[in-house]
This record gives C-alpha cells, sequence and structure tokens, in this order.
C-alpha cells in the first residue's frame, strides 16, 4: 500500500497557471492602458499588499493589530529621509521602508504582545499614534505640515527616463509606470509569499495555535516565536508598501501617513468582507472595496457609513466573508494548503 | 541511568496548601506506571510537574538522567515527554493527519517530509487512518481521544504521558482504547498514566503508585497496592 503526501490540487494548478497568465498581463498592459487604469491598479495592488499582510497576522496570527498605519507611516518616512537627508534615489529608498518597519516593529512588539486581544489592539494603536507624533516633529521632513519628494528627485528617478521612451509618454506618467509595475511585483512577492510560508510546517503551527494554543504549545509549537514571526513580517511588507504608496504620491504629511482610516479601515473591511484566514479573501475583498470606492467615493461620510454598515452585516450573516461564502458552496480552494494523505484506505470527507 | 523520569523530593504549594509533598519515584524505561488517588489528591498537579506547565517549589526532576527542574514545558517535549488531555484539545481546523504532522515535525524539530513517514505509522497503529483526512472537529469521542494519543506518539516520546484517557466512553470503547495503549506499550514506549477507570488502567500498567493529599501513599504491583488497606480505605465503595 503505497501512501502518498500530497497539497496540489486540480483547482490549485489552475489557479496557478492563471495567476502567471494574470502576471504577464500586468506587466504588458501598460502598453494598452491609459494613465487613469495604472492610477487604479496601482491604488489595487497596494491596497492588496496591505490587506494580505494584515489577515496574514489577524488571520493567520490572531494578531488583531489596528496600528498597521504605524508602518505605512515609518516606511514612507524612511523612504523621504532617505531622499531628502541621504539623497538616494526614491527606488531603492523603498527598501529603507521595510527595514524602519522592521527597526519600529522590534520594540513595538516587546510591548505590545505583553497584552492579548482587545488590549493588544488599542496598544498596537497607541503605538501607531506615538509614531505619528513623533514623525511630526521631524523639521527636516516637514514636521506637522509634511513635505514633498524634490523636482530633481522625482525627474531623475531610475528607469523613468527609459520608461518614458519605451512607451512613448511624459515623466509623470513614466513614474506611474514604474509605481504601477512595483506594486504588481510587490503584490505577487506577497502573496507567493504569504503561501508558501502556509506551505511550510510553519503554516501548520499557525493554524494549531489559532486553534488551541495549548494544545500547540503541548506538541512543542513556540507560540511566542510564531508571533515575532508574522509580526515582523507584516512589518516589513507594509513599511516597503507604505514607502511604494509615497513613492507614487511624492508628497506626504503625518496625517496622511498615518492615517488610521485610509492604512488600516479600509484594510480590515477588505478583509472582512473578502473572507478573513483566506489568501483569496483579501484578493476578492479589495475589488469589492475599488467597485464600492469608484461607485460611491463622492457621498462622503454617508459612504464610510454605508461602508461600516456593509462591513458589520458581513460579519454578522457571512463571518467568514464572501470567500466563504463562495468556498463552502463550490468547496474551491485557489491556493490549496492542506496536506492530504493518498493511501488505499483513507477517505477524503470532511475537507 | 535506565531511568526515564526520576522525581525526588517534589513538593508544590499554592497558598497554604500543599497539593505535591515530597514526592519521590522512579520509572525505568519501559514501564507502564498507574498514578491513582481521590479528586483531589493532586494528580493533576503532578502531571503538570513534569511536563513543566508548573515548576516545583522544591526537588528535582530528572528526565533522561537530565535535570530538568527549571526546563521550560516547550523545551520538554522536544526531549521527549509527550502528553495527552484529559478532555480531548485537538486542532479542529486540521485533519487528523494534520494534526499528527504537527505534532511530529515541531515535537522532533525535523522538516514535514522527515516525518511523513512516522505519522503515518501512528495513524495505523492508532486505527485512524481511515479518518487522516478528516477534520478533527469532527471525530467521535473515541477518536478525538485516539487523536490525543497519537498526536502524543507522534512528538516522538520517550515519556508518553496519559491524563484520564478512558474517562467518558462506553465499555466497549474503552476496550478498543485500551487494545491501542497496549499495543503502542508493547512497543517500548515509557508511560504514566492517571486513571479512574481502575480496570482499565490494571490491564496495561506493570506498576501502580496512590497519591492522597499530595502524598505518595503507596507504590508497587497491581494486585499488591489494589489489596492494600489504605487503599481500600480510599476507595471505599468504588468499584473495581
Amino acid at each position: 500500500m503505497g501512501a502518498r503526501v500530497t497539497v496540489a490540487t486540480r483547482a490549485g494548478r489552475a489557479a496557478g497557471i492563471a495567476a502567471l497568465a494574470l502576471l504577464a498581463l500586468g506587466l504588458a498592459l501598460p502598453a494598452f492602458a491609459g494613465r487613469a487604469m495604472i492610477q487604479d491598479l496601482f491604488f489595487i495592488l497596494t491596497m492588496l499588499t496591505l490587506a494580505q499582510f494584515w489577515n496574514l497576522l489577524a488571520g493567520y496570527g490572531g494578531l488583531v493589530s489596528v496600528g498597521q498605519q504605524a508602518f505605512v507611516g515609518i516606511g514612507a518616512y524612511a523612504m523621504f529621509a532617505g531622499v531628502i537627508l541621504a539623497g538616494w534615489d526614491p527606488v531603492p529608498a523603498i527598501l529603507l521602508g521595510g527595514l524602519a518597519g522592521l527597526a519600529l516593529a522590534v520594540p513595538a512588539a516587546w510591548f505590545a504582545f505583553r497584552l492579548q486581544g482587545a488590549y493588544f489592539a488599542i496598544a498596537t494603536w497607541v503605538l501607531a499614534e506615538v509614531t505619528r507624533l513623533s514623525v511630526a516633529q521631524w523639521k527636516a521632513l516637514g514636521g506637522g505640515t509634511g513635505t514633498s519628494l524634490p523636482r530633481e528627485a522625482t525627474s531623475d528617478m531610475a528607469f523613468v527616463a527609459a520608461i518614458g521612451r519605451l512607451f512613448s509618454v511624459r515623466e509623470a506618467a513614466a513614474r506611474d509606470i514604474l509605481a504601477y509595475w512595483l506594486a504588481l511585483a510587490l503584490a505577487a512577492a506577497t502573496v507567493g509569499g504569504i503561501y508558501a510560508l502556509l506551505r511550510t510546517r510553519h503554516g501548520l503551527a499557525l493554524a494549531a495555535v489559532r486553534d488551541n494554543t495549548e494544545a500547540a504549545k503541548a506538541v512543542g509549537v513556540d507560540a511566542v516565536r510564531l508571533k515575532w514571526l508574522v509580526y515582523l513580517i507584516a512589518a516589513f511588507g507594509t513599511g516597503l508598501a507604505g514607502a511604494l504608496v509615497y513613492v507614487q504620491k511624492a508628497r506626504i504629511s503625518p496625517d496622511a501617513a498615518f492615517s488610521v482610516t485610509d492604512w488600516t479601515a479600509y484594510v480590515i473591511f477588505i478583509v472582512v468582507i473578502g473572507g478573513i484566514g483566506t489568501i483569496e479573501g483579501p484578493i476578492l475583498g479589495v475589488l469589492v472595496f475599488f467597485a464600492l470606492q469608484s461607485a460611491f467615493a463622492d457621498y462622503g461620510s454617508w459612504y464610510l457609513m454605508a461602508l461600516g454598515l456593509i462591513g458589520i452585516a458581513i460579519m454578522l450573516f457571512a463571518p467568514r466573508g464572501l470567500w466563504g461564502l463562495i468556498a463552502d458552496r463550490t468547496g474551491l480552494h485557489l491556493f490549496p494548503v492542506r496536506r492530504r494523505l493518498e493511501t488505499g484506505h483513507a477517505t477524503t470527507r470532511g475537507d | 541511568m535506565t531511568d526515564v523520569l526520576a522525581l525526588s523530593g517534589v513538593s508544590k504549594s499554592f497558598g497554604a496548601l500543599r497539593v505535591t509533598d515530597d514526592v519521590s519515584f522512579s520509572v525505568p524505561r519501559g514501564q507502564a506506571l498507574g498514578i491513582i488517588g481521590p479528586n483531589g489528591a493532586g494528580k493533576s498537579t503532578l502531571f503538570n510537574l513534569i511536563t513543566g506547565n508548573l515548576l516545583p517549589d522544591a526537588g528535582r526532576i530528572e528526565l533522561l538522567g537530565r535535570d530538568v527542574t527549571r526546563v521550560p514545558a516547550m523545551e520538554r517535549v522536544r526531549m521527549g515527554i509527550g502528553r495527552s488531555f484529559q478532555i480531548p484539545q485537538p486542532f479542529e481546523g486540521l485533519t487528523v493527519f494534520e494534526n499528527l504532522l504537527t505534532a511530529a515535525a515541531f515535537g522532533r524539530g525535523r522538516r514535514e517530509a522527515e516525518v511523513e513517514e512516522a505519522c503515518i505509522a501512528i495513524l495505523r497503529d492508532t486505527e485512524l487512518l481511515r479518518k487522516a483526512n478528516q477534520l478533527a472537529g469532527g471525530l467521535t469521542l473515541l477518536d478525538r481521544k485516539r487523536l490525543e494519543l497519537a498526536r502524543a506518539m507522534a512528538t516522538g516520546p520517550e515519556l508518553l504521558l496519559l491524563d484520564e484517557i478512558a474517562g467518558g466512553l462506553t465499555e466497549a470503547e474503552c476496550r478498543a482504547l485500551v487494545a491501542t495503549i497496549r499495543a503502542l506499550h508493547a512497543q517500548g514506549v515509557t508511560i504514566i498514566w492517571i486513571e479512574h477507570v481502575l480496570h482499565a488502567l490494571n490491564s496495561v500498567v506493570e506498576r501502580l503508585l496512590v497519591l492522597d493529599f499530595g502524598r505518595v501513599i503507596g507504590i508497587g504491583e497491581p494486585a499488591e497496592i489494589m489489596a492494600s488497606r489504605e487503599v481500600r480505605e480510599i476507595y471505599l465503595g468504588m468499584e473495581f
């Protein structure tokens, strides 16, 4: 009797091929698409990245943070510091954003991990506020009113001239294309990286800790180390995304870069409506969010109230989100993680 | 040196209450030791001292000749202590097989691919192979108990701690579980088993330890212990 362990499914393989095709299409898109569409896709891709990292934290790690704007903001400001104070090109300076996120995450985790549940959430928010207030004191980067990337930094940005020639577009449009490509690469690396993490034994450990922390510890899973792992990964990725967003915006202020609405509330909305604890959820969620925003953002605060109501309705009636509804109906998993034992005897019920 | 576990003078108090009082005993490799005693005798506390979930106020605990008195619980799992919970605590969102993979990968500090074979063997030994791909949350009580046993075995233990694993089962289920435990024991794993279901316990263990008010009041062959006056007094009115 030969036993075999597999994770691959037909749907998973099809999804993998579709993802590669989408990636190729996405790379080629600037040749056909207009500037408005490129900007929209940039927004979707960066929000998707932020949502995937928040989902990693809350959905897989059980760490419900409402302070991820701290990492967006510190990442963005680190990039600005690299450009304005050290004279770096904005593109490599994005890496400084990730490193700054990591550097902030170490003391933040040391502090916040002493608290559980709602207290942890409040601590992350307080830390984000403290970081915002501290950065607002940074006079060299514009203090409370903020600043812009210097004209020469944006005009001489790496690859921009080449992209402008390639697609015969002006500098500003070429910059958007570059930012879009970087966002595409970051989103693809994020989704691929998180999926790869879930396929390692750490993916099992995350699920085990989520189900029963006591029992997980009793089989040798180091729950605290696992929390550190996801918190640091999320901080690095969120820092990178923050830096990238502000390379495209080219203008920063503490209130915008540390906005709890833009970088945490919207992100939580995306994850919750899409389906928390799945990779598919945030992908679906960001598309729904973008559609809602395009259609209703002009209604101002009515729009925000509607978002809130939709979020509450989903939490009450479909706590596993829209993807949860789809997965229940169809049994579909685009990113399969289930380790199936294939023997002559094992049945596959209850999957 | 052939002792898998040795306790000497271990004590633990909660406030003024001494729940473990100068406990000393050892378990040689390959032996199955049963622990009995009335409710509140300190059996669970003794278990938690062995697993490292509680630290003793005094005394010394050795695992395979190494002093582990101050070693944290997680480290002791990797050093060879596997435990089952009194109330089964499966990872409900994972399948039976994944429950074992997790325990084996982390309990042994290996990659998944290196422990798959061992997990399959344990599934077979514990009669869970047919249910390998079912979600653990949907198992019956007997299968949950089997999973507790299997998951503890997956960590690759030198010492298996069973906490009232036979409780709550029907007579037939209990017999089936006992047969599984006997089979595991026959493979050479050392066992310490707390149990109220005495006939189940006595059909497996070679030695019994009686605990009362935190003290060891008897240790020896099951027949001899069950015949002693102290045990009869404690269990007066209980059937066995």
